[in-house]
């Protein structure tokens, strides 16, 4: 799939494409539509139309190298965070959703405090953004489904708007896990999330009140998202063999080559976006 | 198989106990309730288990496996008596199986034991803690009564013990803390909150037992049923009104408006899931649930209909739970009904208009063995 996978913008999530999209998941729902982890058919179809809006009228997100992702069986999908909040997470789970045939459902490994808090915990939870403990990623992967990791995890989405390309530190029990289940990685890189919520500050102490880890702040003071146009690049599958048992040295370095190569599509990113800004007249 | 049921005069221990005399065992019960209906091939002995009548069963019967189904949740009990029951009744009941020389001895506990906690996992394993003990006090006795009995497996290596953490079952007994706590016409949910729920039909949990008994079960098992569904879809199908309050308002208006008072510990059970795996029990058995989610509930709905079942059909319902009990072991254990309340009619006729809900989940609370720990409606004995 090429440089524009998107002049399907123009049909952009109608409501029949989403309910054809939500009936050819490759979920085992019972006869209600609800999946043993308590995803629910309804509310990803009415979560993809939120989504879909966003993924192609507001973000216009540009999606490269969606292939990369198997049509089936389990797969781990690695990238940046950015942008004061997971907009970018929900992203990629839409460009699963959108660009993938079949469509599949990508589960994010959502940070504990989402499970605490009224209604988000109740919609990440019918739309399988589960905690992320290694007993659900495990639980998930073992059921062939995509897992969708931010290594950085909170630390990423709390970078300022002057290191929205930098990656943090990363996790390292993605990689044990992607060798202990024997599943495949898929980097990536979502670039626009730093611009979309271009935050100043953080305040750690209001978020405390409020039980999220911080609230960003932006020069327009409410977090609320930008319409900047957004990219998002797969790289090729990586395989890492191994138990997942290796000692943390090892393990590190794979972790380093997984991040080299996030960092270089981060890059790429950066370079095909600012000849869209300059190719497209209106700055796309 | 000589067997020994403590508890026996419960609702889910009834219909064990019947079914066990169908598998051609010889089964005898002990009880502090009568159970007036109990069939003449069930030797019963009304006594407290911490009684020497009841020590007096086992030098004479000589069981060659005891199932322990003595314990009572909050919902049943103060606190004393409760613990008394619990972890008391539990040490008696192993001790004499050691002292009696019982090769097999099987504890029916509950899945409630893990806790509700928002960042615990779903299906959880026999290895994982019991959590939130600190929130939810009233729990504490079951969860030392679950690991106490566990215990025995390495105290008494020499004989076989299995402990059965069970979700909560639902059927046409209408007996359990889940049957409890869905029984008024409005169940209250926290809002913004809709955790999953498991449960079985009780006659897969009846199954589930004699399955762990006969084959000798050994170790600690999750015993779950069909696939676990949101809380809302549970009182959706069981025709009930979800009533959504904010955590906040809890303490303000449970036990008021016809709602069930709940223990601040007990709030969690119904905005955080409790979710095990089955997984090895499964493997160790090849038991399968045969009653399918929606099944469950709608065994449950024919039992206990809404008022718009009801007005629906209002010269048929007064038969409306003989007409549909499936014909299974459930059916018959239900005729006999609890004894010590008045609702043992509830199993053949159930007068629809005069069962004040509220009251009604008292009476299958406070008769039940098998409550576990969510609803704990206004009056209690």
């Amino acid at each position: 799939m090429g440089e524009d996978a998107q002049h399907t913008a123009a049909n952009s999530g109608s409501n029949d494409e989403v309910a054809a999209r939500v009936a050819r998941l490759d979920l085992s729902f019972n006869e209600h539509g609800f999946d043993r982890f308590g995803v629910s058919r309804d509310s990803i179809a009415a979560g993809m139309r939120v989504m879909g809006w966003l993924y192609r009228n507001y973000f216009r997100v540009r999606c490269h190298g969606v292939e990369h992702i198997p049509p089936r069986g389990r797969v781990i999908l690695v990238g940046n965070h950015s942008g004061g909040y997971a907009i970018d997470g929900g992203m990629v789970i839409a460009a699963c959703f959108f660009e993938l045939d079949p469509p599949r459902l990508a589960h994010g490994m959502a940070d504990r405090f989402i499970n605490r808090l009224p209604f988000l915990s109740q919609l990440a939870n019918r739309t399988g953004q589960i905690t992320g403990l290694p007993q659900h990623a495990r639980q998930l992967l073992s059921d062939d489904r995509v897992l969708l990791v931010f290594p950085e995890g909170a630390r990423g989405t709390s970078k300022l708007f002057w290191n929205r390309y930098t990656l943090g530190p990363f996790g390292t029990g993605f990689l044990r896990l992607a060798k202990s289940t024997g599943a495949p990685i898929v980097p990536f890189a979502y670039l626009g999330g730093g611009e979309a919520v271009p935050t100043i500050a953080n305040l750690p102490f209001l978020g405390k009140l409020l039980g999220v880890p911080y609230i960003p702040v932006t020069p327009y003071v409410l977090p609320l998202p930008l319409p900047v146009t957004s990219e998002l690049r797969f790289g090729p599958q990586m395989r890492f063999a191994g138990t997942g048992d290796e000692s943390q040295h090892l393990i590190q370095r794979e972790v380093d080559e997984v991040k080299d190569v996030i960092a270089g599509l981060i890059a790429e990113g950066r370079e095909s976006r600012r000849r869209g800004v300059a190719a497209l007249p209106g700055g796309r | 198989m000589r067997v020994l049921l403590t508890g026996i005069s419960g609702k889910l221990a009834q219909q064990v106990a019947l079914e066990l005399l169908a598998h051609g065992h010889d089964v005898t019960g002990i009880d502090r309730r009568p159970w007036p209906e109990c069939p003449p091939g069930i030797r019963l002995v009304q006594t407290d288990i911490r009684k020497p009548e009841a020590e007096e069963a086992f030098r004479s019967e000589r069981p060659e496996a005891v199932i322990h189904m003595a314990t009572v949740s909050h919902l049943a009990m103060r606190r004393d008596e409760r613990y008394r029951i619990n972890l008391g009744g539990t040490q008696k009941v192993f001790e004499y199986c050691d002292k009696h020389a019982v090769p097999q001895a099987l504890f029916v506990g509950r899945h409630t034991y893990y806790g509700a906690v928002a960042d615990a996992a779903l299906y959880r394993g026999e290895d994982e803690p019991p959590m939130a003990l600190e929130s939810f006090p009233e729990l504490a006795d079951l969860v030392a009564a679950d690991l106490f009995a566990a215990s025995a497996l390495w105290r008494f290596p020499e004989r076989t013990t299995a402990v059965l953490r069970m979700v909560y079952t639902l059927g046409p007994s209408l007996h359990g803390t889940l049957a409890a706590f869905l029984a008024g016409p409005r169940v209250p949910m926290i809002l913004g909150f809709d955790p999953l729920f498991q449960f079985m039909h009780e006659a897969d949990a009846v199954r589930a037992i004699i399955l762990a008994l006969e084959r000798k079960l050994r170790g600690v098992f999750n015993v779950a049923g069909p696939q676990a569904l949101p809380l809302s879809e549970l009182i959706r199908v069981s025709g009930r009104n979800p009533i959504r309050l904010a955590r906040a308002m809890y303490p303000l208006l449970l036990g008021r408006l016809g709602l069930p008072r709940l223990t601040t510990g007990a709030v969690a059970h119904i905005k955080y899931p409790i979710v095990i795996s089955d997984q090895s029990f499964r493997t160790a058995t090849g038991f399968r649930p045969e009653h399918g989610e929606y099944e469950t509930l709608a065994a449950f709905r024919t039992a206990s209909p809404p008022k718009a079942d009801l007005a629906s059909k209002p010269p048929s319902s007064a038969s409306p739970a003989a007409a549909s009990t499936p014909a299974d072991a459930s059916a018959a254990a239900n005729g006999t009904g609890d004894s010590r309340e008045r609702d043992s009619t509830r199993g053949t006729a159930v007068p629809p208009g005069n069962r004040a809900p509220l009251a009604d989940a008292a009476t299958s609370a406070s008769a039940s063995d098998e409550a576990l720990s969510i609803a704990a409606p206004k009056p209690r004995e």
